[in-house]
């Protein structure tokens, strides 16, 4: 197979959403093709540049599904298929990336924070961080605030997304907040956060830097902060 | 060849009532229909009765009249040559309806002959609160009377509903041309030119059968053509409740027989005024009537197709007119649903009518509580259920779309489950994958499911913000509809109906100029 069509068909199979060869993808009855992991796999073996890759197959990929969501032609499962298309791709290119010198887009710290359970929404976030090709350090949820800023420092992560679904655990985000400060670490990291009882107000009134009501509203946040740097 | 229906909902039936329940309920109506018997109007019926072993006797009253004391015999006989199978035709194949008295398939459709036509729009408004003006906008109703026009323009909105599967004209047509004469005429064309559905009525006169059926026949392809094909069927209420042959409408049915075409014998007494209130009593009666009516369509002609036609109702206790959006509605017609189930009779039954005048949560309230249940029944065919407002004295298509929108979610909410060894291995399979992956997340996975078309949409006409905005999404979105082009009949084929079914109004010549 050409590059260029190596590359055209790990975009196509992004578009669909298909990571591996059972999906049966956006349009349906393409089980049993190659997906795209194993198109990714294929291109690395035949002397792909990795940098090619991630932008002609994956970068490229997203920004037409992202104009599918726009368009409403897509809906949040088929956006989050494709990211985790490229989440997956990504495991798979990362060493070649770093041996090429390629680095991510940052470290992206992100967690549920103490005595909340819920991660459905965190979790949505997360897969999406790392389509867009942030490196993604997953804390899960329950976390203790301790363990978040240990994170943080030990990473030198320049963004921490905080998630919460309680209005009881919700304050815990202040908290955090307020150990990152503690600790001398608050002017290095952007916080973002989010969770169903939050809002713009409640980021400002805790010190936050970003409210995000939903996951696409972190990646445009996270956009707009890069194209301001 | 492959025949092809419309799909309605294949439901699994709630049954109210147990087998020795129903066993009473036929037998009662037996008694009645053997004493205190049947008063019946029409000679002819009287006389085919008592050709089959009725004992018939003169009455005393101001019109002829005859008593007619029916045997159980008699009457289970004929009701058992009914047949339990059968095809109510339409001018899109698809759209046919197979209608199967032992399938609990469920079809929608519109009803009533409605006077009023209630068109609604929205109007700005400035609302004053401290000091603070905001405009708002607020839905307006204007009542027109029904004509030929709104007849065609309800006709070629019900065609583009998609889970509107049959239509009943819903609108008395008014025009000041329409005569007794020429409206059957006009009525079932305005209604077969604007819709590729099954289309249904009664009969205003006698007379204008043969012209009905014969645009019937040209539309259909010819003469056998329809009756492979009955794009038409007649609904014919031979029985004034309580327990007496109308003599008009018994006519009308030997003639409708006659001519091959199916028809609903359909009964429609009131709980508290024509019948009793009570569940027992009710359905006892109306059971009694419809089993009368259909034994006369057997008599008349064997294997005639015929549904059961139970439009029971109750009295409201203020005002003694009809109260539909109530718990008995639901109990009596469920009732009937399974006694016509138990004669092997496809059902014509009822659901979406109440008091409320005006597109909003009464009338949310009224048509979900029969809609929901009479669907659960497992009624073959469903009629007054899309657009009718203040009982079923107005016609709203507003209201038309937001029902069709409830049908819908109806419909998905009581299909099949699909549950069987390999959607579970399937869903298995999917466990194991998720609670592999990193993040346990099955939302990837809905996908499958929506492209199969398991996974309905949200509300069409929700609203995200602190406002209800139904009324206004649905107006738009009815707007949508009516810009959309329609299935109108081929000018040739008008010009050979206004040819050879006379009495057409002469507006109906030009249908590419109805839009």
């Amino acid at each position: 197979m050409q590059e260029k069509e190596i590359l055209e068909r790990i975009a196509f199979n992004v578009i669909q959403g298909r990571v591996e060869a059972e999906d049966e993808g956006f349009d349906g009855g393409l089980e049993g093709q190659e997906g795209a992991t194993e198109l990714v796999g294929e291109a690395l073996a035949q002397g792909v540049d990795p940098k090619s890759i991630v932008l002609d197959g994956l970068t490229k990929a997203m920004e037409v599904v992202g104009e599918k969501f726009e368009k409403e032609e897509y809906l949040i499962p088929d956006m989050l298929a494709s990211a985790e298309c490229v989440g997956a791709a990504m495991d798979i290119l990362s060493p070649h990336l770093v041996q090429a010198g390629v680095e991510s887009k940052g470290k992206f710290v992100i967690a549920t924070v103490a005595g909340d359970l819920h991660d459905i929404g965190k979790n949505i976030v997360a897969i999406m961080l790392k389509g867009a090709g942030y490196e993604v350090i997953d804390l899960g949820n329950d976390v203790p605030t301790d363990r978040i800023a240990e994170t943080v420092r030990e990473n030198k992560a320049p963004f921490l997304g905080l998630s919460a679904l309680l209005t009881t655990t919700m304050r815990v985000m202040g908290e955090v907040v307020g150990r990152l400060e503690k600790e001398g670490l608050r002017d290095e990291v952007t916080v973002l956060i989010g969770g169903a009882p939050t809002s713009q107000q409640f980021a400002h009134e805790i010190g936050a830097d970003v409210y995000c009501k939903d996951a696409f509203q972190a990646i445009d946040a996270l956009k707009a902060m890069a194209s301001n740097a | 060849m492959t025949e092809s229906y419309r799909e309605g909902v294949l439901v699994k039936p709630y049954e109210r009532l147990d087998q020795e329940q129903i066993r009473w309920l036929d037998e009662a109506s037996l008694r009645v229909l053997d004493d205190p018997g049947i008063w019946c109007y029409n000679e002819r019926a009287a006389k085919l009765f008592k050709t089959h072993g009725a004992r018939v006797w003169e009455e005393e009253s101001a019109s002829p009249c005859w008593r007619v004391s029916l045997p159980a015999g008699l009457i289970r006989e004929a009701v058992s040559r009914a047949p339990s199978r059968f095809v109510l035709g339409a001018r899109k194949r698809e759209n046919r309806l197979l209608l199967d008295a032992d399938v609990p398939r469920v079809y929608f459709g519109s009803g009533s002959e409605a006077n009023i036509w209630l068109e609604a729009d929205m109007e700005e408004f400035v609302s004053v609160s401290d000091g603070n003006k905001k405009k708002v906008r607020v839905p307006r109703f204007t009542e027109m009377r029904g004509t030929t026009a709104l007849l065609s323009r309800a006709a070629r909105l019900c065609d583009k509903l998609e889970h509107l599967d049959f239509f009943i004209r819903p609108l008395n047509i008014q025009d000041p041309a329409i005569t007794p004469e020429n409206h059957d005429v006009n009525k079932f064309f305005a209604s077969l030119n604007n819709t590729t559905k099954h289309v249904q009525a009664g009969l205003t006169t006698l007379e204008s059968l043969g012209s009905v059926v014969r645009m019937a026949e040209l539309i259909a392809g010819g003469p056998e053509a329809l009756r492979e094909n009955p794009i038409i069927s007649f609904i014919a209420c031979v029985f004034k409740s309580p327990l007496q042959v109308v003599d008009d409408t018994a006519e009308k049915v030997f003639a409708i027989v006659e001519e091959g075409l199916p028809l609903v014998i359909s009964s429609s007494p009131q709980g508290g005024s024509s019948a009793p209130i009570q569940e027992a009593g009710m359905v006892a009666q109306i059971n009694a009537e419809i089993l009368a009516g259909i034994a006369l369509v057997q008599l008349i002609k064997e294997g005639a197709p015929v549904l059961y036609g139970s439009v029971p109702v109750r009295a409201r206790l203020d005002d003694l007119h009809d109260l539909y959006g109530c718990p008995e509605f639901n109990q009596y017609n469920m009732d009937c649903v399974q006694l016509a189930r138990f004669y092997k009779i496809p059902c014509y039954s009822t659901a979406g009518v109440g008091d409320a005048k005006v597109p909003g949560m009464q009338a949310v309230f009224e048509k979900l509580l029969t809609h929901l249940y009479m669907a659960m029944s497992g009624a073959q065919y469903i009629h007054y259920a899309l657009g009718l407002l203040d009982r079923t004295n107005s016609f709203c298509p507003l209201q038309a779309v937001l029902d069709n929108e409830q049908i819908g979610k109806i419909k998905h909410c009581l299909r099949e489950p699909k549950m069987a060894p390999p959607v579970l291995e399937e869903m298995l399979k999917m466990v194991k994958k998720v609670m592999a992956s990193p993040y346990r997340l099955f939302t990837r996975h809905v996908r499958k499911a929506l492209h199969a078309g398991d996974v309905s949409s949200p509300y069409r006409f929700e609203t995200k913000g602190m406002e209800d905005r139904v009324l206004e999404k649905a107006l738009d979105y009815l707007a949508e509809l009516e810009a959309m082009p329609s299935a109108h009949l081929e000018q040739a084929m008008v010009e050979q109906i206004f040819q050879e079914a006379p009495g057409l109004l002469p507006e109906f010549g030009w249908p590419a100029r109805q839009g």
